[in-house]
């Protein structure tokens, strides 16, 4: 599997689809007339192929922006765009799902009726553009590449949930995205599962190379993953600090133990805590 | 007890095919291999060592017209029965033939008018603000004051009964299959709108087979309840049936039928809801492998 990954793993150069350009995005809920901002007015430039983390507290208005980016639901002024074209902005407050840009869901959203096989094929299925037959075979070239060879016929249920979070992941990269939206995925994952996960995001992206949007409170894995973090205040959201990891990629767990990582650890440490800090006790405060 | 996995060797597990007969004998191993088909039994022969006791041997006052075991089973065995029914008259198998067939038609009735409205008002808000206000209404109101009704408007002693029998299963199936919907969580729904499915896709192949345990679960409730209807119908009106059978036993003072009656209505009325929930099982192997396997 590790005979695709070469010097070149890092690289952006040869990415050419996927860059986001988020430009002061306002998001108001208005429950029972008592307005809350969630997100105020935050501008994020994502280039394509970066895998960018939002780092932040809980509940700090970090998915209702990926919410946005996917089409779930509308923002309340502000633009989005997807490699220079519109998702939406001031006529069009609302994007429209759609398969160039695939959530990673927090609690997994394979669909436990259907086998990991159909699952992985279920968006070329609907797209309808190939023949089954063609379908199946590119579902099982993905799935052996992702080492999961073996498991196409058993139900996601049946399997253990780091496979079932692999085959998502497989599930989205089937319909050539260009952006992957990563919401916490890995939050309900053991330490250990989560490490062994984090290798192999990484190994499917050096294979295919898409942008990766990845919510995370998580400041190890982020560092470890992303190319660059945003660490993003609490309530309203919007982007605090921004810390570039400068490791080369291909990464591997060594890293972390590396010098480097302890000094960029540290630079963002401070920052999360303090947002961390405040958004518990706004908590408390609305508690 | 051993779990399913151990039983068919961890190691084949992945990507082996399980299948629905290898689950079937291994279901009935551990069956036969727990203490639970014996305690079923002991639970039988209380029940009939009561009512022997109860009628035969100590003859309690309230009990007095009351048929012992040893008449009603001797009744129901005898090639020549006493009072007309037996398992070797045909006339008992004209009976239940006729209460399965009414069974059969509003329970199919039922579903095919049930499930789909259900998945329609848990899909349409807009549908289901229409409609859903005056099916609570007419929900609680109980199969037997319909009786009156269902005669003036069906003509015949069948339709009648047939109706009433079809009333209470499609209530309950319409019911849960719309909470069935509503159970599906968002992120299916979602993530297949993600992965460019369009609203008409995403209701066959996320709503539909998400609702699936709840219409399942509402088939059960469906088929009991359609026997529940069913007798009530068949002791108003209606010229043959397990519920006539029961009715007329008790008007002609032939009280041994009155008992043949129910606990033929006990068997066939098990083997009808068992019939449902086999259904159930071959439609969602899913659900079946994740509940024997799905131990991680």
């Amino acid at each position: 599997m590790s005979a695709v990954i070469n010097e070149n793993a890092g690289s952006l150069d040869d990415v050419t689809d996927g860059a986001i350009s988020i430009k002061d995005v306002v998001k108001i809920y208005d429950p029972d007339g008592a307005a809350v901002m969630a997100v105020d007015h935050c501008s994020i430039e994502i280039p394509a192929g970066e895998i960018c983390m939002i780092v932040g507290p809980s509940g700090c208005g970090k998915t209702t922006l990926l919410n946005a980016i996917a089409g779930f639901h509308g923002i309340t002024s502000g633009s989005i765009h997807l490699d220079g074209e519109l998702l939406c902005g001031p006529q069009k407050p609302q994007a429209e799902p759609g398969s160039d840009r695939i959530v990673v869901f927090q609690n997994g959203a394979l669909f436990p009726w259907k086998t990991n096989l159909d699952n992985i094929a279920f968006g070329p299925m609907m797209a309808g553009k190939m023949s089954k037959a063609e379908i199946y075979e590119k579902a099982r070239g993905m799935m052996a590449d992702a080492g999961l060879s073996g498991t196409e016929n058993n139900y996601p249920g049946e399997v253990s949930s780091g496979l079932r979070r692999r085959v998502e992941i497989v599930r989205a990269l089937m319909n050539d995205p260009k952006v992957l939206l990563f919401d916490e995925p890995y939050r309900a994952l053991d330490s250990l599962t989560k490490s062994v996960m984090h290798e192999a995001l990484l190994e499917i992206y050096y294979r295919n190379k898409v942008t990766i949007f990845f919510i995370t409170h998580d400041l190890e894995e982020a560092i470890f993953l992303g190319h660059r973090l945003i660490i993003m205040s609490s309530r309203p959201c919007k982007p605090k600090k921004i810390v570039e990891v400068d490791i080369p990629h291909p990464r591997d767990y060594s890293v972390l133990t590396s010098t480097r990582f302890r000094e960029i650890m540290n630079e963002a440490k401070d920052v999360v805590h303090e947002e961390a800090q405040k958004a518990f006790e706004a908590g408390e405060k609305e508690g | 007890m051993p779990s399913f996995k151990q039983a068919l060797g961890a190691s084949s597990l992945q990507g082996s095919e399980v299948t629905t007969m290898a689950l079937t004998v291994y279901r009935i191993s551990t069956w036969i291999k727990s203490p639970r088909p014996y305690l079923m039994l002991i639970g039988f022969a209380f029940f009939l060592g009561f009512w022997m006791l109860s009628v035969e041997v100590w003859q309690l006052p309230r009990f007095v017209d009351m048929p012992g075991p040893t008449e009603v089973f001797t009744e129901w065995f005898s090639e020549d029965p006493y009072y007309g029914l037996s398992v070797y008259t045909p006339e008992y198998y004209k009976h239940i033939g006729i209460s399965l067939r009414r069974i059969a038609f509003a329970f199919f009735l039922a579903t095919g008018l049930g499930v789909p409205l259900g998945l329609f008002l848990g899909w349409s808000k807009t549908f289901r603000e229409f409609i859903f206000p005056l099916f609570e209404v007419l929900r609680p109101i109980p199969v037997l004051a319909w009786v009156p009704l269902a005669i003036i408007i069906f003509s015949g002693s069948e339709t009648p009964v047939v109706f009433l029998t079809f009333l209470a299963s499609f209530f309950a199936t319409t019911l849960n299959t719309m909470l069935g919907v509503e159970s599906i969580d968002e992120s299916y729904s979602r993530a297949a709108y993600c992965l460019g499915a369009s609203r008409w896709q995403t209701f066959v192949h996320v709503v539909i087979p998400g609702a699936m345990p709840y219409i399942f679960t509402g088939l059960q409730i469906s088929i009991g309840v359609a026997w529940f209807s069913l007798v009530a119908g068949e002791m108003v009106s209606g010229q043959y049936g397990l519920g006539y059978v029961i009715n007329t036993a008790y008007m002609m003072i032939e009280y041994p039928k009155i008992i043949i009656g129910m606990i033929t209505l006990g068997v066939v009325g098990y083997t009808t809801s068992a019939m449902v929930r086999m259904m159930g099982d071959y439609l969602m192997q899913w659900r079946v492998r994740e509940l024997a396997l799905g131990d991680n």
